[in-house]
């Protein structure tokens, strides 16, 4: 088909014609970075010995690479990029914008750290079973969700890093992990193919994917076409890929049971793709839509909140306390979609970065717990502050930061979610979000107080401690994941900064649609 | 013949649903292979149904001809076909192996995880 | 299902139909066919030599641990896409070339070794998936 340009085919209505920026190919660097170097880890698997080594390398690539990308962001507003030439919206189009880029980077950044933890953890077998290139494609999969702009596509990045959670869901085939892994692989293969049921629909009715494209059309559809179903039905999938209650009962069943760096990175990463896209398709796509269901999304939030840290209070094993936490804070983030003010926005924003970075380093530090006295029970841990001091000052740091108190970077998004739900009115929600804080409290110190704080019961762990981390860079791991939680708590502005013109461009949506379709072209 | 093809997959979805609320692995496994499907011929009747050309380009000429058929909906089912094949294979394997360490399918008696009786945490020092 | 005949045909049943999937591999470059069922057939004609003949000496046949097979296709894949970083054009774009070799003309391009990428990944992995389920089989 070379011939197809000689034979004077008029190609400039459905082929780009100018040039590509060579700063352009920073859209797509995470990806590529990801996928290149994974494969190659795939195609050299017998060298274990080297997958740490260029797999450390890939993500201190990729988040140079997001870095980058976060700059021009923040420079240049929306970017975009369409696959092979065609025009939007014939073509795939990867459009990015300050919040796509921002938890683009605080991925990468939280991945690179759970990769220095696992290097330092002995343990050769996890290596040959493949840790290395799956975290690399699943890294792929999580940059790809964040920064795609073409719903479909959007699906297929959810597929490739929930494909790749798999493989490390079950690294080591250990009883409990078969059965955490059945019940996070159905419920979540089924809210993807709810997804994909939505996207069908939203297909049939728009007859395009592209979602610039849907979101310029939607105005015109919304007498006709029904947009409400499909809105409901994107939040009832992304909702369950989020771990929204009432959906939320596959994440306690399962986060505990993998190895403490798999449970890290997923606590930390996975269902903020789930919240991302709920922000996106809510947001960027239903607008109108999203402001009719504020009230159900403000009362699955609640709930969401509340039962979530109920559960926590209930646990005694602290990787399952530390599960109930993650589901409590996805209700935090869902209330400032409720709320839908730029304020509210901003706080779920904020909320997100922090919850990467904090629930990765409450999941590490229970690792190093159980490294130090062999339990995760919390009827044997005791006396760990009279042995391990240093230990105990970064557990009160994690504990008063995710339980959102100053000085840590919870109190931030936490104050402004508040004052937006004041500010509409929405006084119970502003409740909610202060009962679940204080809630959250009380688990958590709960566990400082009797992990750390009560002296030693003479009860020990049903295991020997062993350190089989290298203990420099599991406290070179937390440290550089409590470093940012300090420096948010005390100097938020920046951070404040671009999540609020995250937020401020997800709710004006002509600047995403004129980054894809620049002066209206394509009609 | 859309109509039809809605009702068929109305059909295909309560076949699915009946089968996961069973809790039986295996019949969930078949339950959600059969929600694929379901979903594949939405998507293909979602891109509208016509017999008209199939959308190849001749020889002898540069654009396709009028009224071809929508090429981009097969292009979504395929990819959806791929993607629920890998996973239907996975979760095939991984009911297996939990059926045979686990040494049942229901889901009732899969405790391994969250173990029954578990008390709750301590109230005191 | 080991009875002589079916191990007496099935490594040039195997044979042809590694032949026959690289065939459907190319022509998908402008008739139907490509990558994904050209790997099918390919996958399960490995599957068909697995059953008749057991999993190891498959494994042997392969020489390269399937996984690692789909990893070449993936890196290949992604390298077709990004050779267009050097003509200005964006990710995946189609490039085009027609070389004289050996007085034959050859039509070159990116989607061409993108397909080979699929080829590779839908084997490789496909491939493992059959090879692990044999292999449980018997134990």
């Amino acid at each position: 088909m070379a011939g197809t340009s000689e034979k004077n085919v008029d190609l400039t209505g459905i082929m780009i014609s100018t040039p590509t920026e060579p700063g352009d190919w920073l859209i797509i660097a995470p990806m590529v970075i990801c996928l290149g170097f994974g494969a190659s880890l795939l195609m050299f698997r017998k060298e274990t010995g080297q997958h740490a080594i260029v797999a450390m390398f890939a993500l201190g690539l990729l988040v140079l690479s997001d870095i980058a990308l976060l700059m021009r962001v923040l420079e240049k507003g929306v970017i975009s990029m369409t696959m092979g030439r065609w025009l939007p919206p014939f073509g795939i189009s990867f459009t990015v914008d300050a919040l796509g880029a921002t938890l683009a980077l605080t991925s990468a950044v939280v991945a690179f750290i759970v990769a220095g933890y696992a290097v330092g953890s002995a343990g050769t077998s996890q290596r040959r079973y493949g840790f290395f290139p799956f975290l690399l494609l699943l890294m792929a999969g999580v940059s790809g969700s964040f920064l795609t702009g073409d719903i479909f596509n959007l699906y297929v990045w959810f597929e490739v890093l929930l494909i790749a959670s798999f493989g490390l869901l079950i690294l080591g085939s250990e009883k409990s992990q078969l059965d955490g892994a059945t019940k996070y692989a159905f419920p979540n293969l089924v809210a993807t193919t709810l997804f994909l049921v939505a996207t069908g629909y939203l297909y049939g009715t728009f007859g395009t994917l592209n979602m610039a494209d849907i979101a310029r059309k939607a105005a015109g559809l919304r007498d006709t076409g029904p947009l409400m179903t499909l809105a409901v039905l994107y939040l009832f999938a992304f909702g369950m890929k989020a771990a929204a209650f009432p959906v939320n009962f596959w994440l306690p069943a399962s986060y505990h049971t993998p190895r403490i760096v798999v449970s890290a990175l997923f606590a930390g990463l996975l269902t903020k793709v789930g919240v991302y896209a709920l922000l996106r398709t809510q947001l960027t796509l239903f607008s109108a839509e999203r402001a009719v269901l504020g009230e159900l999304i403000a009362w699955v939030a609640a709930a969401t909140m509340i039962f979530g840290v109920l559960g926590a209070l209930a646990q005694s094993d602290i990787r399952r306390l530390f599960g109930f936490v993650v589901v409590s804070g996805i209700g935090t983030m869902m209330a400032g979609l409720a709320l839908g003010s730029p304020l509210g926005l901003s706080g779920t924003i904020v909320y997100a970065v922090h919850s990467m970075i904090v629930m990765t380093a409450l999941y590490l530090l229970a690792g190093m717990i159980y490294e130090r006295a062999g339990s995760f029970s919390l009827h044997s841990l005791s006396g760990l502050y009279a042995s391990h001091p240093l230990l105990a000052a970064f557990a009160l740091v994690l504990v008063l930061a995710a339980a959102g108190l100053p000085p840590f970077s919870g109190l931030w998004p936490k104050a402004f979610l508040v004052k937006a739900a004041i500010d509409v009115g929405a006084w119970w929600l502003a409740f909610a979000i202060l009962l679940t804080a204080l809630l959250t409290t009380i688990a958590l110190g709960r566990v400082f107080a009797l992990a750390f704080w009560r002296g030693p019961t003479g009860e020990t762990g049903s295991a020997q401690p062993e350190l089989s981390t290298h203990p420099a860079l599991a406290y070179g791991a937390l440290f550089a994941l409590t470093t940012p939680v300090v420096i948010f708590g005390v100097y938020p502005e920046p951070l404040v900064q671009v999540a609020g013109s995250a937020a401020w461009s997800l709710l004006n949506g002509s600047e995403y649609i004129g980054a894809v379709f620049p002066s209206g072209s394509g009609q | 013949m859309e109509t039809a093809l809605s009702a068929l997959v109305g059909v295909f979805f309560a076949v699915s649903i009946y089968l996961m609320l069973s809790k039986h692995m295996i019949r969930i496994l078949l339950g959600v292979a059969i929600l694929g499907n379901g979903v594949n011929l939405l998507i293909f009747t979602a891109g509208r149904l016509v017999r008209d050309v199939p959308p190849i380009i001749p020889l002898d000429l540069n654009v396709p001809q009028a009224g071809i058929a929508n090429p981009l909906p097969q292009a979504l089912v395929l990819t959806a076909i791929v993607i629920a094949f890998a996973f239907f294979a996975f979760l095939l394997v991984l009911t297996y192996r939990a059926y045979q360490t686990l040494g049942t399918d229901d889901t009732e008696h899969m405790r391994v995880a969250e173990p029954e009786g578990e008390s709750p945490p301590p109230m005191s020092y | 299902m080991r009875t002589v005949i079916f191990r007496t045909v099935a490594p040039y049943l195997t044979s042809l139909m590694v032949l026959f999937s690289i065939f459907v591999l190319l022509r998908g470059h402008n008739e139907p066919g490509g990558g994904f069922i050209g790997g099918l057939i390919a996958a399960s004609a490995f599957a068909v030599y697995g059953i008749a003949c057991g999993v190891s000496p498959v494994r042997r046949a392969m020489y390269f641990h399937p996984m690692a097979l789909s990893g070449f296709g993936l890196l290949l894949a992604t390298l077709s896409g990004l050779l267009s970083l050097f003509f200005d054009v964006p990710f995946l774009t189609g490039l085009w070339t027609s070389p004289h070799l050996f007085g034959v003309e050859l039509d070159l391009s990116t989607p061409l070794f993108f397909d080979i990428g699929v080829y590779f990944v839908v084997v490789g992995s496909i491939t493992s998936v059959a090879l692990a389920l044999e292999e449980r089989e018997k134990s």
